[in-house]
């Protein structure tokens, strides 16, 4: 049987893989679908919380509440900043972040 | 679960999760998170989360990498592949990430482990004391069922309710917020 720590090991691991792709990557979608990754990382280990902190004998459902939230507003949240790329891109012709500089005073 | 379950199901999420970082064509990575997001299912199924795991195939890979894969074509992204890479920023962000994983297993090596509890017959039955008899959810609890998406309904609309609506809200402002974006400005 896996055990609590394995799972926040394999999260915390995603967690790294979706840091690592913000921080190397310069292609803004690749970015964002590595925003996603963290999400779903911590999506993981608030369900394997829930598993494992059992209430009257059932999983604790408080967790998988939290769950369908975070799921709920990152929906919310890729569809403005898909629209955003989209905006950007008609106006400056790139979504490389090297390219996007004229906030730099 | 098993434990060779868990550990195939993490080797394709993690696998999946590099490859988007290594693909250097958009559209792969965005099938590579759908690969993680497959492994990242079967483990949430594997945690007896059926309804959080269906949602994460239906919404995730259904839903949002879909929008991506169409945003990607949208752009129509080809000179992305061909790009010189400076050394400064991957060293910076491999030190951060390795500074990152390091944390985590010295954490994870001090914190007290947990063993998940059995959800067998007896226990499920025993739950069924706290839900009113002759319901749906004490029912399936007696037949030694776990009665998931019953649980979570009655969660979401007793003790989630306002939160809930709250989020519905939030769909609607994102949905005008979108619009609003993407329309043509005028000149």
């Amino acid at each position: 049987m896996a055990t609590l720590n394995d799972y926040l090991l394999v999260s915390g691991l995603l967690f790294a893989l979706g840091l690592a792709g913000v921080v190397l990557r310069r292609n803004i979608i690749i970015v964002f679908m590595c925003l996603e990754l963290m999400l779903s990382a911590a999506n993981l280990s608030l369900v394997a919380f829930s598993r494992f902190n059992t209430v009257n004998g059932l999983p604790d459902y408080n967790g998988q509440m939290l769950v369908f939230f975070v799921i709920t507003v990152a929906a919310a949240e890729v569809a403005v900043g898909l629209a955003i790329i989209v905006a950007l891109y008609r106006t400056r012709q790139t979504i490389h972040t090297d390219e996007l500089t004229s906030l730099k005073g | 679960m098993p434990s060779y379950l868990f550990w195939i199901f993490s080797t394709i999420m993690l696998i999946g999760g590099a490859a988007v970082i290594a693909f250097r064509n958009p559209v792969s990575s965005a099938l590579s998170v759908v690969t993680c997001f497959v492994g990242l299912a079967g483990l949430f199924v594997g945690l007896s989360a059926f309804f959080v795991g269906i949602i994460q195939i239906l919404v995730y890979t259904g839903a949002i990498m879909v929008l991506f894969l169409f945003i990607i074509m949208l752009l129509d992204l080809k000179d992305e592949e061909k790009r010189t890479k400076s050394l400064a920023p991957l060293v910076g962000g491999l030190v951060l990430v390795f500074a990152f994983v390091v944390q985590l297993i010295g954490v994870l090596s001090k914190s007290p482990n947990k063993s998940a509890s059995v959800l067998d017959q007896q226990t499920l039955a025993a739950a069924a004391t706290h839900f009113p008899a002759g319901g749906k959810i004490a029912t399936s609890l007696i037949e030694g069922r776990l009665p998931d998406v019953h649980l979570i309904g009655h969660t979401l609309f007793t003790d989630y309710n306002l939160p809930f609506q709250i989020l519905g809200v939030l769909l609607l402002v994102a949905t005008i917020g979108v619009i609003a974006l993407s329309k043509k400005q005028a000149e």
